[in-house]
């Protein structure tokens, strides 16, 4: 059995009340909350070894390097790359798409094609837009269908020669779809073209194999996998970084300064400008123990079970319809109930003392597609349990009898 | 009726609740039943985006004074734009430009105003006393 209520302890959060009832929190899907290991990681950072690394010859400093670069090498291990220099740390998801939109903008040319996927969150459509924009390169959308699933027949006939990169997250965050991406990455490739997979609702629930996956690029944030916020990672095949120029200019990511030439630092640290969040940084590692040390299956198989539940319980209110069904899927359930504006029933869950997320969810086009303002959207994690999804269920009700 | 009489009556109205259930469901009910804007004003130009729920408003000058009229995708936005336009709605110009909106803190609604909530409603109330300020050049 799943140790749920050991591992419910590891998070402090969880002990709170909200609006004088108990947290019941399922905002999984914006960010997961914090164990105590990571919290204590942060802590003694700044209590013991803070300083600048990579450049101080002093005690403190070196310890930092150290504890930085293997945050680096666990995420290379987590991750599977080939190398620890494929790993680029950067603030964020939103931070790793765009260093890479902004470096495979300069080898784009006019006419050339880019492949996107209906199911993208904001942020894997609006840099490849900026990109388009300065290149004038050709944006396609992958369609989706009524389960929320892409349409893999209009995706090979959108490939072509002149499709140049791919970029399709591997689980949608609106409607929690996980998209055949070892198939999309192999019809890419066939073509010749590169693909960037955004990873940042899945690495809460799953173990990508880079390698195996012989994906191009991979990104993620660590604030949904039980890290810190502002750190992420960007994955890139060796030969790819090589390829990209620079993203931003500043200390760390340069050899040699003079005013008439300057030369470049080796991968990673030609894409890490500036001082990073070194804190951050190896509470990202250790965020990665703890999540390893549960183990992604045992997650993998208590959410499915939680997720069963879940749609179990709320299928049984009338009127409450679920949007993304595929049978590919992870633990986040998006619905509405019929004739209820979601807005109005998030207002009163919260009242209740329940965290869910309501909107569009940063990916209108999908709403777009149901035709809907936006859903409510309950975000499942392993340190969740059944008697919140009571909670929840009985919460709905509620709030659709004070509504009708 | 003044507009600070007004909110002193909704404070004694919300005084009578016991619990958060009962204010809900009251800004529900009259979400519900209030016929509050023409349909033929909710258009894109009357229309405030929030992130979350959309705001219509439409603002009219009736001897000196100004009538709004609202509405909201949301019914406890709607709620609540009921109550601002009971506060603020068939008043003069100059008032509506000095009147605060402390009250709603008062009631216990005051996280529906905060910036973060997306609901439309802080640019509402912006953009009630936007059209004060422009009824209130045109009396001048």
């Amino acid at each position: 059995m799943f140790p749920v209520e050991e591992i419910r302890k590891d998070f402090p959060i969880l002990q709170r009340q909200v609006n004088g009832k108990p947290l019941v929190y399922f905002d999984n899907a914006a960010t997961s909350q914090t164990p105590q290991q990571v919290i204590d990681a942060i802590v003694d950072y700044y209590s013991n070894y803070n300083a600048n690394i990579h450049r101080g010859v002093h005690t403190l400093s070196q310890e930092a390097t150290d504890k930085y670069e293997q945050a680096r090498l666990k995420i290379q291990q987590h991750f599977n790359a080939k190398a620890s220099h494929e790993i680029i740390m950067t603030s964020g998801t939103t931070h790793g798409i765009n260093l890479v939109a902004s470096g495979f903008g300069a080898l784009l040319k006019k006419g050339d094609e880019v492949i996107v996927s209906a199911l993208e969150h904001h942020s894997n459509i609006v840099p490849w837009q900026m990109m388009c924009e300065r290149s004038g390169a050709v944006l396609k959308v992958i369609p989706m269908n009524d389960e929320g699933a892409l349409v893999m027949s209009a995706y090979d006939a959108l490939l072509s020669e002149k499709t140049k990169l791919v970029f399709v997250n591997h689980i949608s965050n609106a409607l929690g779809t996980i998209n055949p991406i070892k198939d999309i990455i192999e019809k890419a490739h066939a073509v010749g073209a590169a693909v960037l997979i955004d990873g940042a609702q899945a690495c809460p629930h799953v173990k990508p194999d880079v390698q195996a996956l012989d994906v191009d690029f991979y990104v993620a944030s660590a604030h949904k996998m039980c890290g810190p916020t502002g750190v992420g990672m960007l994955y890139g095949k060796e030969e790819w970084l090589n390829k990209l120029p620079p993203y931003q200019g500043g200390g760390e990511m340069i050899a040699e300064v003079s005013f008439e030439k300057t030369t470049y630092a080796d991968l990673p640290h030609k894409f890490e400008a500036g001082t990073p969040n070194i804190c951050g940084g190896i509470a990202f590692g250790a965020a990665i123990d703890y999540m390893n040390a549960i183990g992604f299956e045992n997650i993998a198989t208590y959410e499915h079970e939680l997720l069963d539940y879940a749609t179990a319980q709320l299928l049984e209110i009338d009127g409450l319809k679920i949007f993304g069904t595929s049978k590919q899927k992870t633990a986040v359930i998006s619905f509405n109930l019929d004739g209820i504006h979601p807005y109005d029933v998030g207002t009163l869950l919260d009242k209740m003392g329940i965290a869910v997320r309501t909107g569009h969810h940063c990916a209108q086009p999908i709403m777009d597609y149901f035709k809907i303002p936006g859903t409510i959207r309950a975000s499942i994690a392993f340190y969740n349990t059944k008697k919140e999804i009571d909670a929840l269920a009985a919460a709905v009700k509620k709030a659709q009898l004070m509504l009708s | 009726m003044t507009i600070k009489s007004i909110q002193e009556d909704l404070i004694d109205e919300f005084s009578m609740f016991e619990d958060w259930e009962e204010r809900y469901q009251y800004m529900i009910d009259l979400g519900k039943t209030l016929p509050l804007i023409d349909e033929q004003y909710k258009t894109q130009d009357n229309i405030i985006k929030g992130c979350q729920s959309k705001v219509w408003v439409h603002a009219e000058m009736e001897d000196d004074k100004v009538v709004f009229t609202a509405d909201s995708d949301a019914i406890i936005t709607k709620g609540i734009i009921a109550i601002l336009i009971r506060v603020f709605s068939n008043q003069h110009p100059k008032d509506i430009i000095a009147a605060d909106t402390d009250f709603i803190d008062t009631i216990g609604l005051k996280e529906h105003l905060s910036p973060t909530r997306a609901n439309g409603l802080v640019s509402m109330i912006k953009q009630l006393k936007m059209y004060a300020i422009a009824y209130q050049t045109q009396l001048n």
